[in-house]
């Protein structure tokens, strides 16, 4: 009879912990899905807060980098004398790798009509160091930005750049809209 | 005139605004003869939220799989083939993001940071595993974690470890878990994911350092098991926690035990409970332990008090982890460093046109953040130690084989050893 009681005692005992815990989970869960989103959310630079430091190039866990120099042609201004091509106090205008800010010679440039060139970045070059974004800042419309390549991009829960980049230009951001990219963002970021 | 005044501001304010927006267009964009068409940036778009909700599925199926594997179908041979599946998927394939031990840090951040917003998906992987341990023990933790099941692979020659180190050890996941809450919930760092062990080896990419702790641990793992689950894994805490009023945890025997003592070997993980002598349950030592158990017991407030406030105290030190505060701090004691232009941090700085006064401002109630986290994590960790302590003294009645319900990872490695067969 004893034993018998005690038993029970146990049972309820256990009873009651699995009760609390259960209810814990399911207080835990509540409050966190009232704080929830169903968008998956992505990393993202913010082109308007970035100042080309370097650290995407280095601190990314992939090597190279998934940040890449984009070209967001909107804003570009196809100029001969380009500052995010051409390094400051060169020679002569011609494409020779001594001419070139580019590191990796990622860029090609390609004339069009007179006076205009083409820009284009062959990304498997890039390794995100952002001296064509800021010689073209510098010098030009500002068309060479970096964003974080989304099919390159492991999307880990903490951002190894997003931790050291000194303007906290990196945020998470809806999946749906991906890229901030100049010209095109103007309308979402007035809205 | 007051009109057309009013009009040249307008039309001033106007193109101030335009030119806020296009920052710097120096150049305006060309029209073209050649007929060249413009190009527009690709965008090549992340992994889709589909692919994502299959991720939930697939571990929802992994770890029903593996309650089913260790309770009902009690085969060692399965948890393995589990375990090689989560290591290919969870691990090399996902390369080890998203999982359940760095979620929480995401739901701590959504707890004390309006501004963010966790995904349903991490939700999930937080939760999913914590209630299948509330009914089925850690079934999650036997074949389905891609960092246990890696180090599960590798347990080649288990010693046995004095239970004094294993009972110290313990304390490390909950020291490990209070400051990654803490760590998070002031959105300084997300200690979990950064210094897990084991992601470089399966995104085959990672700093030297890591690459060396992760296989560290696998070598250690060869002798110590599961060393990373056992002494550090902070989700295990919660898991232990769930698993210990498990409703239906695996055995060891499938029938009734007959305590043979062949199965007390065979737990890498020292987690099987043995039968305890009756005969040292003399009237004496349980008098004494009662007492002793309930001035541990009272000890208990005090034990929080301490570490709430040793770790208060401490936030000074702890709050320079955040990068804010950092800057802050290294400014205000380093003043000539503003000249420093190799400085990166200092010159974004100076460049973002944010105030000295802005920044301190900032700091100050991070800070202020870890004081208060600090008193909560120090009566959290007083708490646990207080309990600890207490339960050296706790009786317990043991009279069976039985696996210890919160450390037993349901690896399935003992039931091979039971010699009874299930009366049918």
């Amino acid at each position: 009879m004893a034993e018998e009681k005690k038993l029970n005692r146990r049972d309820f005992i256990q009873n009651g912990a699995r009760i609390t815990a259960g209810v814990s989970i399911v207080g835990v869960g509540v409050v966190a899905a009232t704080k929830s989103s169903k968008d998956k959310y992505v990393w993202q630079i913010d082109p308007a807060k970035c100042t080309q430091c370097g650290r995407c190039a280095t601190d990314c866990v992939k090597n190279p980098s998934a940040v890449k120099c984009v070209h967001a042609y909107d804003v570009c201004g196809y100029c001969d004398l380009c500052g995010g091509y051409f390094k400051p106090g060169m020679n002569a205008l011609q494409t020779g790798a001594e001419n070139q800010l580019c590191p990796t010679a990622a860029i090609e440039r390609r004339f069009i009509e007179e006076p205009y060139f083409e820009y284009i970045i062959d990304e498997d070059l890039c390794i995100a160091c952002g001296l064509c974004v800021k010689g073209c800042g510098a010098f030009g419309n500002g068309s060479f930005q970096l964003q974080i390549r989304h099919d390159l991009c492991d999307n880990c829960n903490e951002c190894a750049i997003a931790r050291v980049c000194p303007s906290d230009a990196i945020s998470r951001i809806p999946a749906n809209q991906a890229y901030i990219i100049k010209g095109e963002s103007v309308a979402n970021d007035e809205s | 005139m007051k009109n057309s005044l009013s009009k040249i501001f307008l039309f001033l304010i106007f193109t101030f605004l335009f030119l806020g927006v296009y920052g710097q267009n120096r150049f305006p964009k060309p029209e073209f003869d050649s007929g060249y068409e413009q190009p527009s940036p690709t965008k090549p778009e992340p992994r889709s939220n589909a692919m994502e909700i299959l991720d939930v599925f697939v571990l929802l199926a992994a770890l029903s799989l593996s309650s089913w594997l260790a309770i009902k179908k009690r085969s060692r041979q399965g948890i393995l083939w589990l375990s090689i599946f989560s290591i290919i998927y969870f691990g090399f394939y996902r390369e080890g993001c998203v999982c359940s031990v760095g979620a929480i840090q995401n739901v701590a951040l959504a707890f004390f940071d309006s501004g963010y917003k966790i995904s349903l998906t991490i939700l999930a992987f937080f939760l999913l595993p914590l209630i299948f341990a509330l009914f089925f023990g850690r079934s999650f933790c036997a074949g389905v974690c891609p960092l246990g099941a890696i180090q599960d692979l590798l347990v080649i020659n288990p010693i046995s470890v004095p239970s004094w180190i294993r009972k110290t050890l313990d304390f490390v996941p909950y020291l490990y878990l209070g400051f990654a809450v803490l760590f998070a919930a002031t959105g300084t760092d997300f200690i979990i994911c950064r210094y897990d062990p084991f992601i470089g080896i399966f995104r085959m990419n990672a700093p030297y350092i890591m690459i060396i702790l992760g296989i560290a641990f696998l070598l250690l793992g060869m002798f110590f098991a599961r060393p990373y689950c056992r002494a550090f894994c902070p989700y295990g805490v919660l898991l232990n926690w769930m698993s210990k009023v498990s409703k239906w945890h695996m055995t060891i025997t499938p029938d009734e035990c007959i305590k043979c003592k062949l199965c007390e070997p065979s737990c890498p993980f020292d987690a099987i409970e043995i039968p305890i002598d009756e005969k040292e349950r003399t009237e004496d030592t349980v008098r004494k332990n009662v007492r002793r158990f309930s001035i541990y017991a009272i000890l208990i407030p005090l034990w929080m008090l301490a570490g709430g406030f040793a770790i208060s105290k401490a936030h000074v030190f702890l709050s320079r982890a955040n990068p804010d505060v950092f800057l802050a701090e290294l400014m205000i004691t380093n003043p000539e460093l503003i000249d420093d232009t190799e400085n990166l941090d200092i010159q974004t700085f100076l460049e973002s046109g944010k105030t000295m006064e802005q920044l301190v401002e900032e700091a100050s109630v991070i800070r202020m953040k870890f004081k208060k986290g600090g008193w909560f994590l120090g009566a959290f960790l007083g708490l646990v130690i207080g309990v600890m302590v207490m339960n050296q003294f706790k009786m317990r009645k043991q009279d069976i084989y039985e696996p210890h319900k919160g450390n037993c990872f349901s690896c399935a490695r003992c039931m091979d050893f039971c010699p009874v067969e299930k009366k049918i």
